[in-house]
């Protein structure tokens, strides 16, 4: 579990966060929600270490990364895996090189063990065959997948995820998601996903932190979303008129009145 | 960015870059990767250049000796020695200023913009270690290696134009390359590659470490780096050759 009490962060005159405090729970996935410019990224930057806080705590299993020294956070991060916004794979090595470097850097595996632990990891995210390929010969779902495979390949406890669905087409956004959601619950991970992605939102959301020009606005689950009457909250999440008709629809189908087939979409 | 601030997070950068590796054997091989992109990368160039050199510094000093009253192996005396103590050391580090210089700060830039530095950095890696220090190393090993190759093929060159372009023969150029010859300049030759390799690989690699921004910031840290290796080289010439060579 990781808890956030009071982090606030500035950059000169500038204050991005104030005053964050919130729980981010193993086995679910923990959205952080909001607008471009809302602190979310400065927030996830400051959740992994990336930047320091001016003030506030962040504890991993009760433990302060602010107040850590700096071996003990090296000793955290290899707990951590993260996917970022554009993947960050190392460019000049191969598919299977960039699973396998976490191995080669922090285990004394042989070879062979770490070559059957890289294909476990790529079979999980379904991405075989591309072992030998470079990151610029693959697709940026197949990039995202070999991103979550080395996240994953040491067994992280803590599992943070930028942006997964940005430049992604709608199915391949919610192939990410259900891998996502499937590896958290499968591994018991704390996943914080960092998004903006609506259709994320309704799926995996199972604990929703929604920032607003850098304050916690709102949080709950993607349940309370719809019953939410969170003006800015409403606002952002459904902010087409095509979203405000779903929401009723869902709003109607909570309450009975409408029977779940008519927006069970899998059906003709 | 004022100048001191420059200074101040150049050091920070460096002083980084000391810490305990997490696992040597990776440390290594990228020490050896490094040893092949900087040292038999740079090799060609480094080749290319030098034989022009000698050549033209023979043609050159044939050409400024009118006099008969100076015996002809001065040529090879002057060409060993001015090879030796600047040109091959300064000349081949500005190249290598431009060839290595930029690769590395473009490197490192395009690291830092597509967050993969960061993604180093949650690892649990020391990315100014695992990043800057084998770079700085295979330079300092490399460098004076090229340096000395470069050295002897400007030798060469100078000795095969002369006798060529019959200004001198390969006799009196041999002749000449041993006459009042100084160890000491070997040495000279050697402080200036160590010094001007660290000079190269570290401040590119500050300059692409600290990339802010796009691919337009990526083009400029790798010019600036450039820039700033030629200028400091030029600087560490002159210190070098008045605290080495400055007659008593």
């Amino acid at each position: 579990m990781i808890q956030v009490h009071q982090l606030k962060k500035s950059f000169g005159d500038r204050t991005v966060l104030y005053d964050i405090s919130a729980d981010f729970y193993p086995g679910k996935c923990n959205l952080i929600i909001g607008s471009s410019g809302s602190g979310k990224t400065v927030l996830m930057k400051c959740l992994v270490g990336l930047f320091e806080p001016d003030q506030g705590a962040i504890l991993y299993q009760d433990q302060d990364m602010v107040t850590m020294s700096r071996e003990e956070r090296k000793q955290l991060r290899q707990q951590i895996g993260m996917l970022f916004q554009g993947s960050a794979l190392f460019d000049s090595m191969t598919v299977e090189q960039n699973v396998m470097f976490p191995l080669d850097m922090f285990t004394r595996d042989s070879y062979q063990t770490k070559l059957k632990r890289v294909n476990e990891v790529l079979d999980r995210v379904n991405l075989k065959e591309s072992n030998k390929k470079f990151p610029a010969e693959i697709s940026g779902g197949m990039k995202k997948r070999v991103g979550i495979a080395r996240a994953i390949v040491l067994n992280p406890r803590f599992l943070f995820v930028d942006e997964p669905n940005s430049g992604l087409d709608p199915q391949t956004s919610m192939v990410i998601d259900k891998l996502i959601k499937d590896l958290t619950i499968d591994f018991n991970t704390t996943t914080v996903i960092n998004t903006h992605d609506m259709n994320s939102v309704m799926e995996i959301g199972d604990n929703i932190l929604y920032m607003y020009q850098g304050y916690k606005q709102w949080t709950g689950s993607n349940k309370d979303i719809i019953f939410s009457d969170d003006e800015k909250l409403n606002n952002f999440i459904f902010a087409s008129e095509f979203l405000q008709d779903a929401k009723q629809m869902r709003m109607l189908e909570a309450k009975g009145h409408l029977p779940s087939n008519l927006t069970d979409t899998s059906k003709p | 960015m004022p100048l001191f601030e420059h200074l101040g997070r150049y050091i920070v950068t460096i002083k980084g870059m000391f810490a305990r590796p997490e696992n040597q054997k990776m440390y290594w091989k990228e020490f050896m990767h490094q040893c092949v992109e900087i040292g038999v990368g740079s090799l060609p160039i480094v080749l290319v250049i030098s034989v022009f050199l000698g050549a033209v510094m023979t043609v050159q000093t044939a050409y400024q000796l009118v006099t008969n009253l100076i015996p002809r192996s001065t040529i090879a005396v002057i060409v060993r020695d001015s090879m030796l103590l600047e040109l091959s050391p300064t000349v081949i580090c500005i190249v290598l200023a431009g060839v290595v210089g930029s690769k590395i700060a473009s490197e490192l830039g395009n690291m830092r913009i597509s967050e993969q530095i960061d993604a180093l950095e949650i690892m649990g890696i020391n990315t100014k270690t695992y990043l800057i220090l084998p770079k700085v190393a295979a330079a300092l090993l490399t460098v004076p290696m090229l340096i000395s190759l470069s050295i002897i093929v400007s030798l060469w060159g100078g000795r095969f134009v002369g006798d060529l372009t019959g200004i001198i023969d390969t006799n009196t150029f041999d002749r000449g390359l041993l006459e009042g010859f100084k160890p000491f300049n070997v040495t000279v030759a050697m402080t200036k590659a160590f010094t001007f390799a660290y000079l190269i690989t570290s401040i590119s690699a500050y300059f692409g470490y600290n990339v802010k921004g796009g691919a337009l910031e990526i083009g400029r840290s790798s010019t600036l780096a450039v820039v700033v290796s030629c200028i400091l080289i030029l600087l560490a010439d002159y210190i070098l050759t008045l605290l080495m060579l400055k007659p008593a």
